[in-house]
């Protein structure tokens, strides 16, 4: 059984709920599975439909159409099943601003059971230090920390985080990150929506990319990745004719600027240098650079802006 | 429903014994959550003189009405107007309006929200969150109608049984009305809006300021049906008697009937989470 299953779920927002005035459906027909022990990440632009799908995932809202399964319940309906063995980060904290990280922490451990002690979380994400202070006195970063401890103040075996590094300083998202390998290696689900690609290429297991509500990339990151071609990119010297170029791939010229977009990234670099020998021409500005995630991640974002474009069409293009 | 046994041998193992405690009412948890909700209201200001000082010092203000009141032929001293109002003062103030700007403050500030991702349920969150005004109400209304009693001269009450029923059908009343109000009151500024026509209706139509009994008969009996009356005439009949049998079964039944309502209200439109 697969930590957290998710079957063609649909989540419409009724007319007047939510930011826009008509009805709007927010993640459409989306199915996923999240093994346990596995870090599984969700990515997206603002408004692709993330949150929408963690929130069901969380039983914080019923989903419009489809199943959802957290460890083989249902997270509304059987939800005291449920909840004593998840851990929830939302995605803006949700504490009283005038209660002490202390009290926050003994309040949050006093309706959990089988609590961490409330220090002991505290410690966890570094907020030792900072138990008497009010929550409205603390930096983004450190409610951030703070929302973190208490998501793990049950030691649960299903982990939602929903942005957890907005906000933080790079030394806070390092030691996040670090923190959510360990609870891997303690045998941990987790699923994480974040901003940061390179966040989520370094510690996602696998990861789905969304756009307006649909699932348009899956796999490992690895498999992600290799979905999308590799970039050489230099300037034509003055005076030799985009014609003259070797490639067999086509190679996009904007003035004396050129982009080759190759799936075979070795071949067409070799012929290109052998080429600019021959011709005892130099390429200004040469890069060649394999495929990484945000790349993956922007050109499925422009994709899905482009005007015109039809959510079923952007899909076919990705997956192409 | 029948997925309840599969559900129970799906959960089998050492996590039984937790998932099962966590779905039902815990007292721990609502006291954890009710001792933050105390300390946020001992550090709101604003707050504790509403809930604290201004049921005491609306007292005064009723007391001076009723000297004025020509209460001749309504069977009432100054002693049995005056003190079913402080009571009222207390449920209008410490309990009913204050707890409407704590459900709107805690829903704004995404706290409903996040512990609605925790163990607890819905119904602990909400009586978690009244439980310290529900507490300071009793105390208040013991310790005003006690001091009352005798700086006014009116002694025990003969039917106490009467005084017990309408103060904790007022409480149950007002937390509950608060909470309906709040899925009304889109902001916490708001909140200082929403609880008004409940608290005016009161103050003119359940006998808070001027007994009933100096209104027309017609007017009065429209006013018995308003939420607060019964509450109020349950307290007064405590001293005075005035209630028939049958007039108390439809007071208690009026109360209920609008705490009832007031539940189904927050049952299908209690927002746990801002309008954004």
């Amino acid at each position: 059984m697969d930590a957290i299953e998710v079957e063609g779920l649909r989540r419409r927002y009724a007319a007047g709920e939510g930011t826009s005035g008509g009805g709007f459906e927010a993640v459409r027909d989306v199915s996923f599975s999240v093994r346990e022990g596995e870090i599984f990440a969700l990515l997206g632009t603002n408004g692709a439909g993330k949150t929408s799908t963690v929130e069901v995932l969380e039983g914080l809202a019923q989903p419009s159409a489809g199943t959802v399964r957290v460890l083989g319940f249902d997270p509304c309906a059987e939800r005291a099943f449920v909840r004593p063995r998840t851990g929830v980060m939302l995605q803006e904290g949700g504490f009283p601003s005038e209660l002490t990280v202390a009290e926050t922490a003994r309040m949050w451990a006093g309706v959990t059971s089988e609590a961490r002690p409330p220090g002991e979380a505290l410690e966890l994400v570094g907020l030792g230090g900072r138990t008497d202070v009010r929550v409205k006195q603390l930096s983004g970063g450190e409610r951030r920390r703070l929302d973190l401890a208490l998501a793990l103040i049950g030691r649960p075996e299903v982990l939602f985080l929903d942005e957890p590094t907005t906000g933080m300083d790079p030394e806070g998202r390092r030691d996040t990150a670090e923190l959510v390998r360990e609870l891997r290696a303690e045998g941990t689900t987790v699923l994480l929506t974040t901003h940061y690609l390179e966040e989520a290429e370094q510690l996602a297991d696998r990861l789905a990319i969304m756009q307006a509500g649909r699932i348009v990339a899956s796999g490992t990151p690895e498999q992600v990745v290799a979905e999308r071609p590799s970039r050489i990119t230099f300037r034509l010297p003055a005076g030799v004719s985009p014609e003259r170029l070797p490639l067999s791939v086509p190679a996009a010229v904007d003035g004396r600027a050129v982009t080759v977009r190759t799936y075979e990234l070795q071949q067409a670099l070799t012929e290109l240098l052998l080429w600019a020998r021959d011709s005892g021409l130099a390429l200004e500005g040469l890069q060649a650079k394999a495929a990484s995630l945000e790349e993956a991640f922007l050109e499925i974002a422009q994709a899905g802006n482009r005007p015109g474009q039809e959510d079923d069409r952007a899909m076919t293009e990705v997956r192409a | 429903m029948s997925g309840t046994t599969t559900t129970t041998t799906r959960a089998a193992g050492p996590r039984t014994a937790r998932s099962a405690r966590s779905g039902r009412l815990s007292a721990q948890r609502v006291g954890a959550l009710a001792r933050a909700e105390l300390t946020l209201l001992i550090r709101n200001r604003s707050a504790l003189f509403v809930v604290l000082l201004l049921p005491t010092l609306m007292t005064f203000s009723l007391r001076s009405t009723a000297g004025q009141a020509d209460l001749s032929g309504t069977g009432l001293s100054v002693g049995t107007a005056v003190l079913p109002g402080t009571v009222g003062m207390v449920l209008l103030f410490a309990v009913y309006s204050n707890l409407v700007g704590v459900y709107v403050g805690r829903r704004e500030e995404l706290v409903l929200k996040r512990l609605r991702t925790g163990e607890a349920d819905d119904r602990e969150i909400l009586g978690a969150a009244a439980l310290p005004s529900v507490t300071i109400g009793i105390v208040q209304s013991v310790l005003l109608l006690a001091g009352g009693a005798l700086l006014l001269d009116v002694g025990a009450p003969a039917r106490p049984d009467l005084v017990v029923a309408g103060l904790v059908l007022g409480l149950l009343l007002t937390a509950t009305l608060a909470a309906a109000s709040a899925a009304f009151t889109r902001t916490t500024e708001l909140a200082q809006l929403t609880p008004m026509p409940l608290m005016l209706a009161t103050f003119a139509g359940s006998g808070v300021f001027v007994p009933l009994e100096i209104y027309p008969d017609q007017i009065a009996e429209i006013c018995r049906w308003l939420p607060m009356t019964p509450v109020m005439d349950l307290l007064r009949s405590g001293w005075t008697q005035q209630l028939s049998g049958p007039d108390t079964l439809r007071a208690l039944a009026v109360a209920v009937g609008w705490t009832a309502l007031g539940a189904y209200v927050v049952r299908r439109r209690f927002r746990w989470e801002p309008r954004r």
